[in-house]
This record gives C-alpha cells, sequence and structure tokens, in this order.
C-alpha cells in the first residue's frame, strides 16, 4: 500500500480522482442544505419526495435532468468563449480544493504561498463571469458580467487585507502552517485559541468580501434575477448551466474551507487528535460558516450597486487597513 | 525638435477629445421576472444609469369596456372581477353600487355589511402580497412567505362565504348572492353567513394584526432594505395629484385623499378609523402606508363583525335585471387606488357604455417622471413599490 502511495503518478492520480469526486458531493451537500434550511426558514417543506425519504435525491434528479436538456448556445454568442465560461468558473472552484488542508497529512499539495495561491485563484472565476457575460451576446448577462468585475475589484481587496492580518500572526503563507501556528496560539491561557479570537474584524471582513466573491444575497448583483432577469447566466441552458450552479455551490464550500483554515483553527480541535479527527473537524466547521451563509441569503435583500461600492472601499477596506495597523503594532510589541 | 508650445497643444487636445459611449436601449419586459407581467419598458440607460423610460403598455389589453356593451349587468360583474386580480372582489363593488343607483335599488344594510367586510378582506390580501413580492423584488425571498401564510388565511374567509378565493363573483344586483356555506352534500342552501364565521374573522384579524408586527419586525429593522428603499423613487405630491395617482402611493406622498372616507359606496362613515399618510412619497412611504393600512383594515373588519346588523341579504329587484336611462359615475376606493366606473344606460339589459377608470393606469403613468436619472436596481424597487397589476393597466 504504502509503496503505491509512494509512486508519484498513482498518488497523483487518486488525489485528482479524489478532488473529482469531492467538488460534485459538497455542492450537492450545500446545495441540499441550502433547500432544506430555506424551506424551514420560510415555513416550507422543502424537498420531499426524491429519493424516497426528505427528498435527499432531489439535486441528484436535477443533475441528470441538466444533462438531459438541450445545449443552447445563442446565434450571436462568440461559440469558443461561450463554451469555456462555465469551464472556467468551475475549474477555478476545483484548483481551490488543491490546498484545503482536512488533516496535516490529507492534502493535496500544502503550497508555501498558499494563502497567495488561494486568493489568486478564486479571483479567476469572475473572469469566467466576466466571458459568459461578454460572451452571450445579451444585454443582460453584460452587465451582469460588468457587476462581476466590478464587484471582484471592490472585494478583492478587503479579502486579501483581512487575511494579511492571519499571515501577520502566523509569520506563514502555508495553510497547514496556519493551521499548526493556531494549534500552539495560547493567548488567553493555556488551550490554543483559534485566530478568530484575535482577528474578529478581520473574519467579519473575509467572510463579508467572501459573500461577494461567491455572488451570494445580499451581494448577488451579477445575477440579480429580479432586474437582471438570470445576470451572466440567463442565456444558459444544460449542463452548462449545472457548471456554474455546481461551481456555485462548491465554491462556498472551499471558501468556507479556506476561512475555517485561516480564522477558525482549520482541521485542529483542542484535545482531539487532528490526523484523525482533523476531516471532521474541519468539515463541521465549514458546515457551520456555510449555514451563515445560507441564513444571510434567505434574510437580506440585496445591495445597489453603488452601494456595494460605497461599502467596499468606504468601510472594509479603512477597516481591514486598520486592523493590518493593529495587527503588526501587537506583533512588534508583544 | 519640436517646440514646446506645439507640444502643449498637443496635450490640450487630446485632453478635449472625450470619449463617446453609446447609450444602450434596454428593453425590460414584456417578459421580465420584475414587471408583474407584462409591462415593457423601453430604458436609454448609460452603464447602470437610467435616463429615460418609456413604459408601452398593452400587452394585456381584454377589450373589457367593449365587452360590457354587449353584455347583461349580471354577467359584467363576472368580467369585472378580472381587471385587477389580485383584488377582485372590490372591483365589483363601484359597478354595483353605479348600477343600483341608476336602477333607484339600495342593498339592505347587512349585504352592504358582507360587501364592507369583503372588500376590506380582499385590501388586506391584496396587501399582503404586496407586503410579501416588494421585499422578493429587492431580493429578499422570505417575506414572501410570511405573507402569503397570512393571506392564506384571508382568502380562507373569504372562500367559506363565497366559494371562490380569487374571483367570487358573490355580489347581485341589490344585495349578496344569498348561497354560502353550503357544501355539495347540503341540499338546501344556507341564506347567510356560514356558521362561525364572525368568530373565525374576529381570530384571523387577531392573528393578520400581530403577524404585521412581525413583517414590521423582519422588513422595517433590515438595514438593507431600508438603504434601498429610503429616499428611493420620491413622488412629490403636486406631481402626484397632476398625473391621477391614486390610492396608498398618493397618501405616501402626503395626500390626506381616501375614499372610504369621502364618498358614500358603502358604510364606511359607521366605522372608527384613520387613513394612513406618510410625508416624503418615497418607497418606505410607499411599503408603510400600505402596513399601516393592513392593520387599520383588519381593525375595520373586526368593528364590522361587531356591528353587522341582522336582516335581509337581497332587496326586491326585478328577476331580469333592467336598468333604466340614466347615468352615473361611481368610484372607490381600491386596494391599488381609486377605481371607477361611468355606466350609461339607454335602457334594457345592457348597458350604452361602461368607462372603467383603473388606479393602475394612473399609477404607472408616473413611471417616465420617477425612473428619471436612477440606477437599474432602482427601476425594480420603485415599480414594486407602485403595486400595480397589469390587468388593471390594460384592463
Amino acid at each position: 500500500m504504502s509503496d503505491l502511495l509512494a509512486n508519484f503518478w498513482i498518488l497523483l492520480a487518486l488525489k485528482l480522482v479524489a478532488i473529482g469526486a469531492l467538488v460534485p458531493v459538497t455542492a450537492l451537500v450545500i446545495g441540499y442544505a441550502e433547500l432544506k434550511i430555506s424551506a424551514h426558514m420560510q415555513s416550507r417543506i422543502g424537498p420531499y419526495f426524491a429519493g424516497g425519504r426528505w427528498g435527499w435525491a432531489q439535486l441528484i434528479a436535477d443533475g441528470i435532468k441538466f444533462f438531459q436538456k438541450e445545449d443552447i448556445i445563442p446565434e450571436e454568442a462568440d461559440r469558443q468563449v461561450f463554451k469555456w465560461a462555465p469551464a472556467l468558473v468551475l475549474l477555478s472552484t476545483v484548483a481551490l480544493f488543491v490546498v484545503i488542508p482536512f488533516s496535516p497529512t490529507l492534502i493535496v499539495q500544502d503550497l508555501d504561498l498558499g494563502v497567495f495561491y488561494v486568493l489568486a485563484i478564486s479571483s479567476v472565476s469572475t473572469i469566467g463571469v466576466l466571458m459568459a457575460g461578454w460572451s452571450s451576446a445579451n444585454k443582460y448577462s453584460l452587465m451582469g458580467g460588468l457587476r462581476a468585475a466590478g464587484q471582484l475589484i471592490a472585494y478583492e481587496l478587503p479579502l486579501l487585507l483581512a487575511v494579511v492580518g492571519v499571515i501577520i500572526q502566523a509569520g506563514t503563507m502555508s495553510l497547514v502552517g496556519i493551521v499548526e501556528a493556531q494549534a500552539s496560539f495560547e493567548v488567553f491561557g493555556t488551550i490554543a485559541v483559534p485566530y478568530v479570537a484575535v482577528q474578529f474584524v478581520g473574519f467579519l471582513v473575509f467572510m463579508t468580501a467572501a459573500l461577494a466573491e461567491l455572488n451570494r444575497i445580499p451581494f448577488d448583483l451579477p445575477v440579480a434575477e429580479s432586474e437582471l432577469v438570470m445576470g451572466f447566466v440567463t442565456e444558459y441552458s444544460g449542463f452548462r448551466f449545472l457548471f456554474f450552479f455546481l461551481g456555485e455551490y462548491a465554491n462556498m464550500f472551499s471558501m468556507s474551507a479556506i476561512a475555517s483554515t485561516l480564522f477558525l483553527g482549520g482541521y485542529h480541535f483542542p484535545g482531539l487528535n487532528a490526523e484523525i479527527w482533523g476531516p471532521v473537524v474541519l468539515t463541521v466547521k465549514i458546515l457551520a460558516l456555510a449555514f451563515l451563509m445560507i441564513w444571510f441569503r434567505w434574510t437580506f435583500p440585496r445591495l445597489r450597486e453603488d452601494q456595494l461600492q460605497k461599502f467596499a472601499w468606504k468601510w472594509l477596506i479603512p477597516v481591514s487597513l486598520a486592523n493590518i495597523a493593529v495587527t503588526g503594532i501587537f506583533k512588534v510589541v508583544m | 525638435m519640436l517646440d514646446r508650445s506645439a507640444l502643449h497643444h498637443l496635450s490640450e487636445a487630446a485632453v478635449a477629445i472625450e470619449l463617446e459611449t453609446p447609450d444602450m436601449t434596454l428593453n425590460i419586459g414584456p417578459q421580465h421576472p420584475s414587471t408583474h407581467g407584462v409591462l415593457r419598458l423601453v430604458a436609454k440607460v448609460d452603464g447602470e444609469k437610467v435616463y429615460d423610460v418609456q413604459p408601452v403598455v398593452g400587452y394585456m389589453h381584454r377589450g373589457y369596456e367593449k365587452i360590457s356593451e354587449v353584455r347583461t349587468y349580471p354577467q359584467i360583474i363576472t368580467l369585472i372581477n378580472r381587471i385587477e386580480w389580485v383584488s377582485g372582489y372590490a372591483n365589483e363593488i363601484p359597478f354595483l353600487v353605479a348600477t343600483e343607483r341608476i336602477m333607484g335599488v339600495e342593498a339592505p344594510p347587512r349585504a352592504q355589511y358582507i360587501r364592507l367586510i369583503l372588500t376590506e378582506m380582499t385590501r388586506l390580501s391584496s396587501h399582503l402580497m404586496f407586503m410579501g413580492s416588494y421585499p422578493l423584488e429587492l431580493g429578499a425571498a422570505t417575506p414572501l412567505m410570511f405573507a402569503l401564510r397570512e393571506r392564506e388565511r384571508v382568502l380562507d374567509l373569504i372562500e367559506s362565504v363565497t366559494g371562490g378565493r380569487f374571483h367570487p363573483n358573490f355580489n347581485r344586483i341589490g344585495g349578496v348572492k344569498p348561497v354560502a356555506g353550503a357544501g355539495p352534500s347540503q341540499k338546501k342552501a344556507s341564506q347567510d353567513l356560514p356558521a362561525g364565521f364572525l368568530q373565525e374573522t374576529r381570530r384571523a384579524m387577531d392573528q393578520v394584526l400581530s403577524t404585521s408586527d412581525e413583517i414590521e419586525d423582519l422588513i422595517a429593522g433590515n438595514e438593507v432594505l431600508l438603504a434601498r428603499t429610503k429616499g428611493v423613487g420620491i413622488l412629490p405630491a403636486e406631481v402626484a395629484l397632476a398625473y391621477g395617482v391614486s390610492g396608498p402611493n398618493l397618501r405616501a406622498s402626503g395626500v390626506d385623499f381616501d375614499l372610504r372616507k369621502k364618498a358614500d359606496y358603502l358604510p364606511y362613515d359607521e366605522l372608527d378609523f384613520e387613513t394612513a399618510v406618510t410625508e416624503t412619497g418615497d418607497c418606505w412611504d410607499r411599503w408603510w402606508v400600505r402596513l399601516v393600512e393592513i392593520r387599520e383594515s383588519a381593525k375595520m373588519i373586526k368593528q364590522a363583525v361587531d356591528q353587522i346588523p341582522s336582516g335581509p341579504l337581497q332587496a326586491k329587484v326585478p328577476r331580469v335585471i333592467k336598468v333604466p336611462k340614466g347615468e352615473t359615475y361611481v368610484r372607490a376606493e381600491n386596494p391599488k387606488g381609486e377605481m371607477g366606473y361611468h355606466v350609461i344606460s339607454e335602457g334594457g339589459q345592457i348597458p350604452y357604455r361602461v368607462k372603467i377608470r383603473s388606479a393602475s393606469f394612473n399609477n404607472i403613468s408616473i413611471l417616465p417622471h420617477i425612473l428619471e436619472g436612477i440606477l437599474i436596481p432602482d427601476i425594480v424597487a420603485i415599480m414594486g413599490s407602485l403595486d400595480f397589476v397589469l390587468g388593471d393597466v390594460d384592463r
């Protein structure tokens, strides 16, 4: 067994299969959670019949349905760009899964610049969105794509700046390194606390900006179905639409994973062996954050474009800059 | 070598060139999620900014005024139900009262009270629909379910009396249809309101009142929603009056005009209620006025249930309705605004002409004025706050 794992190519193949399986599974789990939780919040039942019980197979049935649909490409569309846009969106999500540490060893590749990689890759999906919006030859799609681009510029900065505080504290950009730093971060006594205890501002900014990255309410302006019909996905059908859908939910999972790794201690929980319990601990944290996002979505209306920009430039960025300054001062003084 | 002055001129020239961005014409509708049906807006936009909007109406014209000229009066009641389908029952009242006035009959007091209770219930159902659909247009899906749950109670009550939920066709000229609460098994139709209806109504109204507090908490406490609605789409009182805007939209602009107080088509003068008036006339005020109206309507229904007189439900009218020569105009405060019917009779079973004044048509005539120089998301916020129904616009 260990011989097999030692072989580079076999290990690589195993890792690829693992990621390939993980992305749709996480998307299904979070998508199903969204259906059920939103139903509960609105005094509905939600999916009920598919799969025999609790409607657990609803999204699988939906997925199969999408594959049966005709793949419609508008006549005026830029065909190549139109075809590749959903793949790019999904690819950026898949690439994020590479650096998520589920335990000290259960990670596809621990990069020294893991955080940097995450921030860089997560913004690639916006290029996919912009491509989709531009190539659809639809005014609503175009506006959705441009809104996504504007949103990226506005919210990439606070996302980045919020992480800087964590990097200063941990002294490393490797995600495993950051979790290990939190495992030995004993600021209030002998029990290790995650960084959210001291980087609370950074955590809030990160989560807000992550919501914007994910195009979720209250920042879902690129799709905004009451204004832009369906934004950049208006012209998509069939499995290309499914790609966007999968991408959205898998991205929720990966963003929550990054947030829990950076701020909530990742796979580490005091008193539990990270090698064995790490994946469970991390999954629980991820699902808690995903629940938070679902909760927001079904509570808030969406912001207006100018309010969105104002919020980013006038609040989030100054706050996160101040956070960096304070963190730096404490790091030097203490 | 170039001399400096020439360079200077070149740079000046470069600055003077302005990049021309062509306007984009955006056709919003007739098939669009938030145009409430088939309204079409031709908007000239520059990026997100809108600087000219022309509404195009008529996609749903069904010609009710013309059809009314070849239908008998009782048949017309069925038709006009469908003009504004969210509050079908309330549409019937002004036409009925107009017909009755030409004929010189008056519905008995009990029938009038039943009409009043049902009209107010329709208002509740219409406004509750607005309470839910407006946040939905701003992106919040949950209030819709809360509001529809309450609306269900109201619709159940309407159904228990009339047998219908949206288009009850319950009114008769000279009274109300004296068949209610009878299941298919019951041979002899009951001659009055169903048993327990009044108690059930009291209970449901208490429930609506408490839910209106819940909706207020949910929505008025939501800062994103406040940011989206406060100061957006301000409609000054004089503009509103000039365009003939009516109903809650007019009262939100600070004009205290409520036909329930000013006209006498139903015994509203025997009830104690207040009209909701706010100052600014922005989207938030239009929302607020409707919330207050829900509360006032619920209180009104409770009062009406307490003091409903007993007696017959139907005045004496001939079996075949023949209306003498004459004409009249009766207007009423519908949930969406002022609804009026100008009925001209040349004698006989069929009216000569029925002119319908519907609230939503005048209410959306304000759109080119109010949608100028705003952002695209505000189109949705403002249109939603005007609370129109396309059937009411196009008739």
